[in-house]
């Protein structure tokens, strides 16, 4: 059996005397979508920011393709990460936030290769090329030269995807990428990120719609109150959700 | 108000008959205003004879102010000025990065140590600093190189080392470094959190993202207070009397103004070419402030305004079109 992308085992993590996550057990496979639905304040987004260490964890063990993340283990003994090690771990691991993110003081196409040329030290050429294919992918070609606050929310958001892919990440995260949108943009987005499902992309993604998860996702984790109340296939659990809390959320948004 | 349906899409209806409002551009009568006009011919009669009185009052001396206002002696010490602020501003601002980076870097010894910084030099006045760093050779008469108490490799005698302009160029530049931290940790802090993330999450480093991602976009915050330091600077430097040091502009000219008993003309030649300097970096600070405003605004540039249009079709936004009637 191949490692998987990602694995969580009872991870938890601690804001002071807040639990946020109450030990968290995952799995997601190469090539598997997975959506991650729940209230807020259950822990969805602090799990996300866990795997690219973002959040440090306060327990458990989380590996992304086989290795330890934030930690180095030597023997039974847990070390913390230089920086620099972390970094180089968030690389591959592509992040997209609810409210994108872009930087302000640089085209679309200066966001896509800012990252390439600083930290892979891609020479600006070929940094620049990659990026046009990244923005034509994305339906953004014609607006290389715009800045952030000129495009609208779904297209700011279609940059910062691409942004994220020019590192070629071997997974990609996404945080509630659509809620910030108004309801006419949401589509494009999600066709992006569609597309990129059907490219075989690893995902893991924070949503409220429903609609994404049963069409795409391969696998839906309903999580509440820091635990998973419940996994499984998408369709199962949307029609038939056996836990009463996942019942009493489903009933509310869909 | 209603809606009614014409063939194409829905339409609002405003007054009675839709079909006779003219589509063509307002040429509306523009709103008069007489009460601007009113304070404007004030303030023009005030400055007229203000200008007037100046001219024919014996006490101004325009005389002496044209004999002197180009003298070498004068121009030179204009240029003492220049160089005293270039260096001690320059000197505030890299130390004043370095001071408000670390007073928010996650070590907390580079923090209490520019804590400690701040403390001292922002928290006395800069002429008793500038008198301090005068009195330098006298408090401290030797710098020594090495490891205390141990062996040294250097043996400095602080009179010879430190000319008083150098002098007064450290004194100046402590002082402001102090007040350029605080406004630069402003910048810095003006930056949305969220922009520092999402450059961590891309790989990049602390050092990465805050010379490539926040400081940039901190500029826009800490450009405005920075000129208005800078020409503060121009101004602070009539202190370094205090070291002394006095080959810069105030001084000189005070001292031209002891030497012939007429001290107004020459007040007024120096106030000439601080104002002329502070001109000069008034536009300057524009040109800065618009530079690293790209990207804050939704305005286009007339260049993207162009090329949109130019995407809809329209006729004479063409770059070589001209405008068509």
């Amino acid at each position: 059996m191949t490692e998987p992308m990602v694995r969580a085992q009872r991870v938890r993590k601690q804001f002071g005397a807040l639990e946020v996550l109450k030990g968290i057990d995952l799995q997601v496979d190469r090539g598997e979508v997975m959506c991650l639905i729940g209230p807020s304040g259950s822990g969805k987004s602090t799990f996300l920011r866990c795997i690219n260490h973002l959040e440090r964890l306060t327990g458990g063990r989380l590996y992304v393709d086989g290795e330890l993340v934030g930690y180095h283990q030597r023997g039974d003994k847990l070390h913390e990460m230089h920086p620099r090690d972390a970094a180089r771990q968030r690389r591959d691991i592509g992040m997209v936030f609810q409210r994108f993110n872009l930087f302000p003081h640089k085209t679309a196409l200066g966001n896509i290769i800012e990252a390439p040329m600083k930290v892979q030290r891609q020479k600006r050429n070929v940094a620049v090329q990659r990026g046009k294919q990244l923005l034509e992918r994305v339906g953004m070609a014609e607006k290389a030269d715009a800045y952030p606050a000129q495009l609208s929310g779904g297209q700011q958001q279609r940059v910062a995807i691409a942004r994220a892919l020019a590192m070629n990440p071997k997974l990609m995260l996404f945080d509630e990428p659509t809620s910030a949108l108004d309801p006419e943009l949401v589509g494009e987005v999600l066709d992006v990120m569609r597309q990129l499902a059907q490219d075989g992309m690893t995902m893991i993604v924070v949503t409220h719609e429903m609609g994404f998860a049963r069409e795409v996702a391969d696998s839906l984790v309903f999580m509440d109150d820091g635990v998973v109340v419940e996994a499984g296939h998408p369709r199962e659990v949307l029609a038939n959700p056996q836990h009463q809390r996942t019942r009493a959320f489903l009933s509310k948004v869909l | 108000m209603r809606i009614r349906q014409h063939d194409g899409p829905a339409v609002a209806e405003v007054g009675d008959s839709p079909d006779l409002v003219d589509p063509e551009d307002i040429h509306a009568v523009p709103l008069r205003r007489p009460g601007r006009v009113l304070a404007a011919v004030i303030v023009v009669v005030l400055l007229a004879l203000f200008v007037y009185g100046a001219a024919t009052n014996s006490a101004y001396d325009w005389q002496t102010v044209g004999k002197y206002l180009f003298d070498q002696r004068v121009s030179q010490a204009a240029f003492i000025t220049l160089l005293l602020t270039a260096y001690a501003m320059t000197g505030a601002i890299i130390l004043g990065v370095v001071l408000a980076v670390m007073r928010l870097s996650p070590n907390p010894v580079l923090r209490w140590v520019s804590w400690l910084f701040l403390w001292v030099f922002r928290g006395t006045p800069v002429y008793v600093q500038l008198v301090f760093w005068g009195l330098i050779s006298t408090i401290y008469q030797h710098l020594d190189l090495g490891v205390p108490f141990v062996h040294q490799f250097a043996h400095i005698r602080t009179s010879s080392f430190f000319s008083y302009f150098w002098l007064a160029v450290i004194g100046l530049t402590l002082n402001e470094a102090a007040y350029m931290a605080e406004i630069v940790r402003a910048g810095i802090t003006s930056v949305d959190e969220g922009q520092q993330e999402a450059a961590v999450a891309l790989g990049m480093s602390w050092s990465q993202t805050m010379g490539r991602i926040v400081l940039p976009q901190a500029m826009r915050v800490i450009i405005p207070p920075t000129g208005n330091e800078l020409i503060s600077m121009l101004k602070t430097t009539s202190l370094v009397t205090a070291v002394p040091y006095s080959f810069e502009l105030y001084s000189r000219t005070r001292d031209l103004a002891i030497e012939t008993f007429n001290p107004i003309p020459l007040l007024l030649v120096a106030s000439a070419w601080y104002l002329l300097f502070t001109s000069i970096l008034m536009v300057a600070q524009f040109y800065l402030e618009r530079y690293f405003a790209r990207g804050a605004s939704r305005t286009m540039s007339a260049r993207q305004l162009q090329a949109l249009a130019a995407a809809q079709g329209v006729p004479g936004a063409h770059p070589f079109g001209g405008e068509q009637r």
